[in-house]
């Protein structure tokens, strides 16, 4: 197998030499190296053998069953959650019985989530057929967990039916720290938040790992982003993450794993860490990653049973670059069209005319995305001057927008707030139009408009 | 606006990990599209292509040394006025072109020669796969072999108006264009794995692209679909739609009749026995990690 060496040098110690060898132990000294390298010398004869793991690489190992690993390396991992909707659900179900034959099991009933959320709220009959092939498989294989849906006209008389799969994954516990997950969806990524491994994969891919709850996995190497400085209250982990974007361009972390640390991300709630590494995508990347901390352990309280234990990554692990960036200098921030890397100021985009607002997705559907967003418009007291549709991303986040308090608003719920301002009532927790989908999707643009 | 890639130093330099995947060359050289299609329809269905035990290639050849502070903010300057370059990053660091140990050599030499013959389709940097399949069409279940078709018929329908020329006609599920020319970071975006299915399904054989989003490099290679070949240099800005091409895998090589240039194409890596063992879940089998 072919190994990989690619060493950094630079005249701070945050980063070390990372060298991929697979001969004896190391000699204990580690050299400190201060000036870039001119000649090409082998790890082995500085004696700077890195045996440190980032927490991505440790996450491999463990699910590889390997005591040692370095980035490059192809390794099949066992996988602990296996998550698909709707729509590339009958896909991936396609594939694993052709593989693995129509009488065939999934490795684990109990480690396959299946989640619609895609094309639910339309009259699409193709859309409402891939739900029932979700559904017989489910029967079939008695999965544990599907979050069915057969009224479309009242979503809450559905009691297992969730919304966005990436949320509801959290929110029904099935995120734990130090796990490989991986989803049909390229947001799947969303997960890292809780310090697992968590990426998207394809139909076939996830036909595989139905029937051998294994995958072939390349271990990716890692892009370390510190983030310090208190979090100005203008600010949410979407603009700190379209920031890291417009730097790093949509290919800027193609093949890397992207973890998140320093005291701004301790700071923020675990949804907030979520919309930070659900962009993770939009920059290339493989993997988000954050360390659990308490705030982790609190959310994971009561929403799972299983036991978990958490990796962290060692001081001396080799990162591929690292950022720092001190978010007390930074704005809010719009990703203008056409690309998520075509960042600017939100306050120099004040004259661009609008044709419509949505308030939703994975990325911005969450309770906290709400909040700020009643909140700005109870400091404006205006109204809204063009349609403005909020589409929570589960049946939870819509039960807070009609309960929570809104901080400082006097005991006013987001519902209120909204309707006051004379937003569209919300609506039925799904990926809604985010992604598009069938014509006939809530607040689907179907002719071409500037929408925020 | 002109949005400028600003490519900063570490990451497109750091792109050393070859995807994971290669490429099925079982495929018999195609004399037609059509023929192409059909095959590579039987040999997806039946096996998706394989994995490489372990790809590498050498770094890319663009940025070596960090861009000082300095200089990213002036190149930012032409992006965008007052978007700042606030994040800071070691100056000093220096990435070399060759550090990686390329185990590629002997790559080519396992490809059984399988070439392919066609007229291109040239698009830009970033195609994403909402310009391959738009959303709307994601109801079709790609395992469905009607619904398979018709993937076909979408595909590449979400291009912008300024690509005058369509992928497939109006009414048509096959494209005349099997060799798709792409730019940088081809099939970025989602996940879906209709992505390469509805190019596949078109007839797509091959795709040349400067480099590829991953998730769209693994699944055209899980699935088989399509060939998603490197190239070294920008063939998109020396090629145009409608241009004759062959593909000679062996050889690594793409030659444009039409401009009568030949261009170096990165070896596929040291996938070519996995890929003689014929898709994931064969090298599964084969390698004892399922039952045969």
């Amino acid at each position: 197998m072919a190994t990989l060496s690619f060493i950094s040098s630079n005249s701070s110690l945050l980063f070390n030499k990372i060298s991929i060898s697979k001969q004896k132990k190391a000699p204990t000294k580690i050299l400190a190296v201060m000036t870039p390298e001119t000649s090409e010398r082998k790890p082995s004869t500085t004696g700077s053998v890195k045996t440190g793991m980032t927490m991505t690489e440790k996450i491999f190992a463990r699910a590889s069953e390997r005591s040692q690993l370095s980035p490059g390396e192809n390794v099949w991992v066992n996988v602990d959650i296996l998550m698909t909707h709707d729509v590339c659900g009958p896909g991936s179900i396609g594939v694993f019985k052709k593989e693995f034959g129509d009488n065939a099991k999934v490795w684990d009933r109990e480690k396959v989530v299946l989640i619609p959320d895609h094309y639910i709220f339309t009259s699409d009959e193709r859309a409402k057929r891939n739900v029932d092939i979700l559904r017989d498989f489910a029967d079939e294989q008695n999965i544990k967990y599907f979050y069915d849906i057969t009224d479309r006209g009242n979503f809450k008389a559905n009691p297992d039916y969730k919304g966005v799969c990436h949320i509801a994954l959290a929110q029904e516990g099935h995120c734990r720290p130090g796990e490989i997950l991986v989803g049909t969806d390229s947001h799947t990524c969303t997960a890292g938040a809780f310090g697992q491994f968590a990426t998207g994969i394809g139909n076939t891919d996830a036909g595989f790992v139905l029937g051998t709850g294994k995958l072939l996995l390349k271990v990716p190497p890692t892009l370390r982003f510190v983030l310090d400085g208190e979090m100005p209250d203008y600010l949410l982990a979407k603009d700190l993450i379209l920031q890291i974007i417009g730097e790093i361009s949509v290919s800027g972390a193609t093949y890397k794993a992207m973890e998140f640390v320093g005291t701004t991300v301790e700071s923020l709630s675990m949804e907030e860490r979520m919309t930070l590494c659900n962009m993770v995508v939009e920059a290339g990347g493989k993997n988000g990653i954050i360390p659990a901390d308490a705030t982790t352990f609190k959310y994971l309280e009561g929403k799972t049973s299983l036991s978990y234990e958490p990796v962290y990554s060692d001081a001396q692990a080799g990162y591929l670059a690292e950022y720092r960036i001190d978010v007390t200098k930074l704005e809010p921030l719009v990703a203008k069209p056409h690309s998520p890397d075509n960042c600017g100021l939100a306050r120099e985009c004040k004259d661009v005319k609008l044709d419509r607002v949505y308030i939703g997705s994975c990325t911005g559907g969450k309770t906290v995305d709400f909040v700020a967003a009643a909140r700005v418009l109870l400091a404006s007291g205006d109204k809204v001057k063009v349609p403005t549709f909020i589409v929570p991303a589960t049946q939870k986040v819509w039960m807070d927008l009609y309960t929570l308090p809104v901080p400082g608003s006097g005991g006013k719920t987001c519902s209120e707030i909204f309707e006051q301002a004379g937003c569209d009532a919300p609506r039925s927790p799904s990926c809604g139009a985010c992604v598009g989908g069938p014509l006939d999707i809530y607040a689907r643009m179907n002719e071409p408009q500037l929408r925020l | 606006m002109i949005v400028v890639d600003v490519k900063l130093a570490c990451c497109p330099a750091a792109r050393i990990d070859l995807p994971l995947y290669s490429l099925h060359c079982r495929l018999p050289p195609p004399t037609t599209t059509t023929q192409l299609t059909m095959a590579a329809a039987a040999t997806s269905l039946a096996n998706p292509a394989a994995f490489s035990s372990s790809l590498t290639r050498r770094c890319h050849h663009h940025q070596q040394v960090f861009p000082s502070i300095a200089t990213l903010n002036v190149s930012n300057s032409t992006k965008q006025r007052s978007f700042k370059t606030l994040i800071t990053s070691n100056p000093t660091l220096t990435r070399r072109p060759s550090v990686v140990a390329a185990a590629t050599s002997d790559s080519s030499s396992s490809v059984s020669g399988a070439s392919f013959h066609g007229t291109c389709y040239v698009v830009r940097d970033n195609i994403d796969t909402d310009q391959i399949i738009p959303a709307e069409y994601l109801t079709l279940v790609p395992s469905k072999p009607d619904e398979y078709k018709k993937l076909g018929s979408y595909a590449l329908i979400g291009l912008p108006a300024s690509y005058e020329t369509r992928f497939v006609e109006p009414g048509e599920y096959q494209s005349k264009f099997s060799i798709i020319i792409a730019g940088d970071n081809f099939g970025c975006g989602s996940s879906r794995e209709h992505a390469p299915v509805a190019l596949g399904a078109a007839g797509v054989a091959a795709v040349v692209a400067e480099s590829y989003a991953r998730i769209f490099f693994r699944n055209s290679v899980a699935t088989g679909e399509i060939y998603p070949l490197e190239s070294e240099v920008r063939i998109c800005d020396e090629c145009k739609t409608g241009d004759v091409v062959t593909i000679e895998l062996e050889q690594s090589l793409l030659i444009n009749h039409t401009t009568g240039k030949q261009y170096t194409l990165k070896p596929i890596g040291d996938a070519g026995p996995v890929i003689e063992a014929g898709g994931i879940f064969a090298y599964a089998r084969k390698t004892g990690m399922i039952p045969a």
